[in-house]
């Protein structure tokens, strides 16, 4: 199954739609709640990572039998400097982000931490690609 | 810890979820920082914060949390509490500063996450 979603660069009103949504999927797939929030957690802050530092994006959601598999894909403007940028403390938000309650430069080690896999990709002016995996452990 | 003695230990009013004050809480977490909050993996969890808008909801949302604390009489907005009510949540809402609030909860013997 693969479900796709818009987010809009600086709408903090919207921000989180994303992950609410797939939420609410992962809830009537009856996916384990532990699982569930460390899935959600990852694509929550990869939605605000594009609300706060990007042009505008979407998440790609794909679940199988055995994973979910997350894309974020955004328009730029790219991180220069993606091993800085996975630093715990390392941040550019702008004061409007910061005052939103982010801005902690916390969220991309956050997602390392709750993913299985995380893959970054990004290009200068051209845009950040994150690919987050989190596997699903065998029913029953 | 039942919300309702956080409600009357804290001198609060319910904003959001009169009805489900009879649930436990065992830890507090305090924060203004939601990238903060997204790092907390605890039950029964109550957060204090001062920071009030839709994204403390949200935030709470994805962690699992549902039961929230605003200190220093910010308000919530109709769009916080529908979001809020959608998830089951309580929301509680005090004058007390931060630090005071968590001094009392402390004080009656609710424990920190870390
Ligand atoms: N999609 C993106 N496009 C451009 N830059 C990004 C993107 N995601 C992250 N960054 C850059 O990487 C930095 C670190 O991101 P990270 O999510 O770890 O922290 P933050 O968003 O600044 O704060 P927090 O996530 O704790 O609220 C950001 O400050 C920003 O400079
Ligand atoms: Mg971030």
């Amino acid at each position: 199954m693969r479900f796709e979603y818009n987010i809009e660069a600086g709408n903090f009103s919207k921000a989180g739609d994303a992950s609410s949504s797939f939420k609410k999927i992962l809830k009537q797939l009856n996916v384990d709640p532990q699982i569930i929030k460390r899935i959600v957690v990852s694509l929550y802050e990869g939605e605000v990572n594009i609300v706060a530092h990007a042009n505008g994006g979407k998440a790609i959601c794909e679940v199988d039998t055995n994973l979910v598999r997350i894309h974020l894909v955004d328009v730029g403007p790219g991180i220069p400097d993606i091993n800085k940028a996975m630093q715990a403390g390392y941040s550019t938000a702008s004061a409007r982000v910061r005052e939103m309650g982010f801005g902690a430069g916390m969220g991309l080690q956050n997602i390392k931490n709750n993913a299985d896999i995380l893959n970054i990709q990004s290009e200068v002016g051209v845009g950040t690609e994150l690919e987050i995996i989190v596997n699903l452990p065998k029913a029953g | 810890m039942k919300l309702s003695d956080v409600v009357s230990i804290l001198n609060a009013e319910v904003i959001c979820g009169q009805t489900r004050l009879e649930r436990e809480v065992h830890a507090v977490f305090a924060s203004d920082l939601m990238s903060d909050v997204l790092t907390i993996d605890s039950e029964k969890l109550l957060l204090v914060t001062g920071l009030v808008n839709i994204q403390t909801i949200r935030t709470s949302e994805m962690s699992d949390i549902k039961n929230i604390v605003l200190v220093r009489n910010k308000k919530a907005s109709p769009e916080m509490i529908e979001l809020a009510e959608e998830n089951r949540m309580v929301i509680i809402q005090c004058s007390y500063s931060m630090f005071r609030a968590c001094g009392l909860l402390f004080r009656h013997g609710v424990e920190p996450v870390y």
